[in-house]
């Protein structure tokens, strides 16, 4: 049976027993990962995994169940006991739940890909992880670690409105990194970040980060980070590259205005957010140089898709406008709640989980700066660059961040090395900060975003770029 | 059950010599894992899932070359196409020079009792424990999970060594929510029965009252004392950077063996056969309790068998899928209580076994409160160690901790689930949460643990099958980096 024939047993099923909805995802993935230490192939993963989920809404509750088969009885047996969990739901029962309306399309998507990221010989990209983490060997690291994850997923959607989706998204990327390690602490530097950079695209998006090239550079600073000066504690103005500003714009934008943690369905876990819906379209989130866009249109980033896991269709829309939050991440049931009128940002881990609100693409647009004019704009700061540690409170306020390095600036000009850069402040306080923005956007992919009980891993893209924040607290140390 | 997952195990085993030749060494593990949860918000099920999965996971070293795969497919062509993928790759791979070999063919003990009620629990047998907790809080919202787990696993090498067992478990976590402040209550057990969503429902609404109305405190040092459910962050980070034997040999760790790295007070044990447990791990290895830690003493590492081999040591079974890179982790780690009448600052005998570990929630009030804000202290082992302190905080939980350098272990992080300033051993406000940031080993160093509890709570981990377990801790100084306000 076809991977849409099983996912229409079990919605049919689900409305059998009761549901007055339901939906179903089959989801064929494929995986691989190969990491390198010190010239060497440390690790070759591949996995390979299908399976069905289906949810079921009965009177208001919901119940979701997934099993690894996908004959006609499994997916019908499905059904059947995802009605039976919404069914149970129903002795602790909530308020009426509906679903905002999403057109019952049938349609096909795919990323774009230029290179299938799996049909690269393993030879090929074992050598270019081997070949980068010799390099960083050679130039002083102690320890040279390269990394790179292939992920091909297939999806088939039914739902009981008519939906019938399928798509193909396949997305990968890699990076390295070099750690020298002094008698008390280490230093870590990265290209072009820590995990590296990932989207919606095949292995061009690897070979055009010429890891390899970088790699002498990353060592040398690692190692001279271990007797750099360490970054002054104190008040000052603070710039930031663009692949920590996206994930300072993960943490605290795009976690902040998912519609879930608004609502509190997140309270005991990931936590709540600082946003009161009544605020949506009059909130001063930040300066006017903020523009916020949730767009998982963008070719190649990596929260990006044609469908989202409830069937809605991609659609950018804005979160922050000239500093005002004027939008959410939500799905269907969750925006129905809040009086929105749309979804489009549901998606689930693989054919096991539940889908729930996700990040897509949430990024800035450009500014009207570059970083040379930042800096050269600024008298006395720090500029700060790849991430190395992020913390932020449940109701994404309270942030600390670390980076791998950190440069004076004085006088419009970038200084001596700073080690062991630290900031911290308040979200709104610090976005409302920022008097800078760049240009030079890149749609950086964050492949680990946890979310969920049981636990999912979501990827998500965040287009950043360098921005100068001012009066900002640096420094923090034990 | 167990047949099965052990018939496919040995049919991989099987298909790598037939497609391989006899000198290839395969190490396989079959896993089928069902888990279910029933999350609430809100005060109602919102969300409710059970999922079933089957995994086989393949380790091939061959011709001097080693690769891994896995997969969900366990018909004959999915694991035939499993073992041709798997060979594929290991050799296109360059030459392992640090393949340990395989683990001959050893007893393996049997696992923990197997409870049959949580094995096949059903979604009402969730729902009824979040139904008892919604109840219990007295109209403050609620939120949070009652999970359950069953777990077959089979383990077989080519080198003839086999294994198999079976664990059950369940979790409830949940937070009450009074006014914007929140208090919590989290437990894991081997049986679903002792799991009490009234008793769990009651303590997180005495202590998110408690909560209410907090105050602001300047960042700085303090005392503190930890609620178990803020000491499991503690064991999480030292197992995760510190006992990692990888991490150890890469120079990456703070922990030197033989060293008197802690105070006399903590002895550290990784004990996973002390709840329910699979009995070997991702190499076959029986597991077994290892002591990290005697008397404030670093005492061991954990070990995978190529980390082992690397180091000149023996593997501690910690084996698992990703330990090439991340390193052999211990994730069944116990802060073994004071021995009775031996808890510093008056923490003396309560009925408590030495070594056990509390099986319950905690009543709202424990009947020991000290006075001050009503429901702060919810346990005899808090209060007794609350009781000592002449200034200082009550904390329940820890939020959000990452690591800022893995070899001094700092980290930062903020307080959760209520916070107390405590003044002549009796918690008199409600503080707001606090950040802070600070170097885990030091904080537990000779000299800084001033008190233990004498019994331990068990804590579920975000992951199945990992949990913590630790009585309350009072130290002597924490670095509060900043307030709610930045």
């Amino acid at each position: 049976m076809s991977e849409f024939d099983a996912a229409t047993a079990a919605v049919q099923a689900a409305l059998d027993a009761g549901a007055r909805y339901a939906d179903a995802r089959v989801m064929h993935r494929r995986y691989e990962s190969m990491s390198a230490r010190n010239g060497a192939i440390e690790e070759l993963t591949q996995h390979e995994s299908i399976g069905l989920g289906v949810r079921a809404l009965v009177g208001s509750s919901w119940g979701f169940h997934a099993v690894p088969e996908l004959s006609d009885a499994a997916a019908r047996a499905a059904g059947r006991q995802a009605a039976a969990i919404a069914t149970a739901s129903a002795r602790v029962p909530g308020p009426p739940i509906d679903l905002v309306p999403s057109p019952a399309v049938t349609a096909s998507w795919a990323s774009e890909c230029a290179v299938d990221p799996l049909g690269v010989p393993l030879s090929d990209k074992g050598d270019l992880l081997v070949r980068a983490t010799a390099t960083m060997r050679e130039h002083g690291a102690d320890l040279a670690e390269g990394l790179y994850q292939i992920w091909d997923t297939a999806k088939w959607f039914v739902s009981s409105e008519g939906h019938r989706i399928d798509q193909r998204i396949r997305e990968c990327g890699g990076g390295i990194s070099a750690t020298s390690i002094g008698e008390r602490e280490t230093q870590r530097r990265s290209y072009p970040s820590y995990r590296g950079q990932y989207g919606t695209t095949g292995w061009e998006l690897v070979d055009s980060l010429d890891l390899t090239a970088h790699a002498a550079r990353i060592a040398e600073e690692s190692r001279a980070l271990l007797t750099a000066p360490e970054c002054p504690a104190g008040e000052t103005d603070l710039i930031l590259g663009g692949e920590q500003l996206a994930l300072q714009i993960h943490e605290s934008v795009g976690h902040a205005i998912e519609l879930d943690r608004i609502l509190g369905w997140e309270a005991a876990f990931a936590g709540t957010s600082w946003l009161d819906l009544a605020q949506l379209g009059s909130l001063r989130y930040g300066s006017e140089l903020m523009n916020v866009t949730i767009d998982p249109t963008i070719p190649g980033a990596l929260g990006s898709f044609g469908f989202d896991d409830e069937g809605s269709p991609a659609v950018a829309r804005d979160a922050v406008r000239e500093g005002r939050w004027v939008g959410v991440l939500a799905g269907r049931d969750s925006a129905a709640v809040a009086g929105l009128d749309h979804g489009g940002s549901v998606r689930a881990d693989g054919w096991a989980r539940l889908p729930m609100v996700r990040m897509t693409n949430v990024g800035l647009e450009p500014g009207p700066h570059t970083l040379d004019e930042i800096v050269a704009a600024t008298d006395d700061g720090v500029l700060m660059d790849l991430n190395r540690s992020w913390s932020i409170d449940d109701k994404r306020l309270n942030f600390q961040f670390g980076c791998e390095i950190g440069w004076e600036v004085k006088n419009g000009r970038r200084g001596r090395m700073l080690r062991n850069p630290t900031y911290t402040g308040i979200g709104p306080h610090f976005w409302r900060s920022m008097d800078m923005l760049s240009s030079e956007i890149v749609p950086w992919g964050t492949p680990n975003c946890g979310k969920g009980q049981p636990g999912q891993i979501g990827h998500t893209g965040h287009p950043a770029a360098p921005a100068r924040f001012r009066n900002v607290r640096v420094g923090v140390r034990a | 059950m167990t047949d099965t997952e052990a018939g496919i195990a040995g049919r991989v085993v099987e298909l790598v010599r037939r497609l391989a030749g006899p000198d290839a060494q395969a190490e396989v593990g079959v896993t089928r894992r069902r888990l279910a949860l029933t999350r609430f918000a809100n005060s109602f099920i919102h969300q409710n899932v059970d999922e079933v999965a089957v995994s086989v996971r393949l380790r091939l070293h061959v011709d001097g070359r080693t690769a891994t795969g896995g997969g969900s497919l366990v018909d004959p062509d999915g694991l035939t196409a499993l073992v041709e993928r798997t060979l594929a790759a290991a050799r296109l791979c360059p030459p392992d020079q640090d393949w340990p070999g395989l683990l001959a063919p050893t007893p393996v003990p049997a696992g923990p009792a197997w409870d049959d009620p949580t094995g096949h629990a059903e979604p009402d047998d969730r729902a009824e424990r979040v139904r008892a907790f919604v109840a219990a809080a007295g109209g403050l919202e609620t939120a949070g999970y009652c999970r359950t787990s069953a777990t077959v696993e089979a383990f077989a090498n080519s080198a003839g060594h086999a294994a198999t067992g079976r664990s059950a478990a369940a979790a409830m976590d949940g937070i009450a929510r009074a006014g914007g402040a929140d208090g919590v209550a989290r437990l894991g057990v081997d049986r679903l029965a002792d799991l009490d969503g009234a008793a769990l429902g009651a303590r997180a609404a005495a202590k998110a009252r408690a909560a209410a109305d907090p105050v602001e405190l300047p960042p700085g040092r303090y005392e503190v004392v930890f609620e178990p459910t803020a000491v499991a962050d503690l064991l999480e980070n030292l197992s995760w950077y510190g006992f990692n034997g990888k991490r150890h040999a890469e120079r990456q760790s703070f922990a030197e063996p033989g060293t008197a790295q802690f105070d006399p007070a903590v002895t550290l044990v990784d004990d996973p056969l002390h709840g329910s447990h699979m009995p070997f791990d991702s190499e076959g290895t029986a597991r077994r309790a290892l002591t990290l830690v005697d008397g404030g003493t670093t005492r061991a590492l954990a070990y995978d068998r190529r980390s082992a081999a690397e180091a000149g040591a023996e593997s501690t079974g910690h084996g698992m899928p990703g330990a090439a890179t991340f390193g052999p982790v211990p994730h069944n780690l116990r802060l073994l209580p004071a021995t009775n009448g031996a808890a510093p600052n008056g923490a003396g005998p309560n009925g408590g076994a030495a070594d056990g570990a509390a099986t319950h929630g905690g009543a709202a009030t424990g009947g020991t409160d000290p006075g001050g804000v009503t429901g702060a202290v919810a346990d005899p082992e808090t209060a007794a160690l609350v009781a000592g302190m002449t200034r200082g905080l009550l904390v329940s939980d820890l939020w959000y901790t990452r690591v800022l350098d893995p070899k001094s272990l700092v980290i930062t992080g903020l307080t959760r689930n209520g916070v107390w300033l405590v003044e002549d051993g009796v918690p008199v406000r409600a503080v707001r949460d606090l950040r802070f940031t600070e170097a885990y080993p030091r904080a537990l160093g000779p000299g800084a643990v001033l008190g233990l509890g004498t019994r331990a709570v068990r804590l579920p981990d975000r992951d199945d099958g990992v949990w913590w377990e630790a009585p309350p801790v009072r130290l002597a100084s924490w670095n509060f980096t900043g307030g709610a306000s930045g």
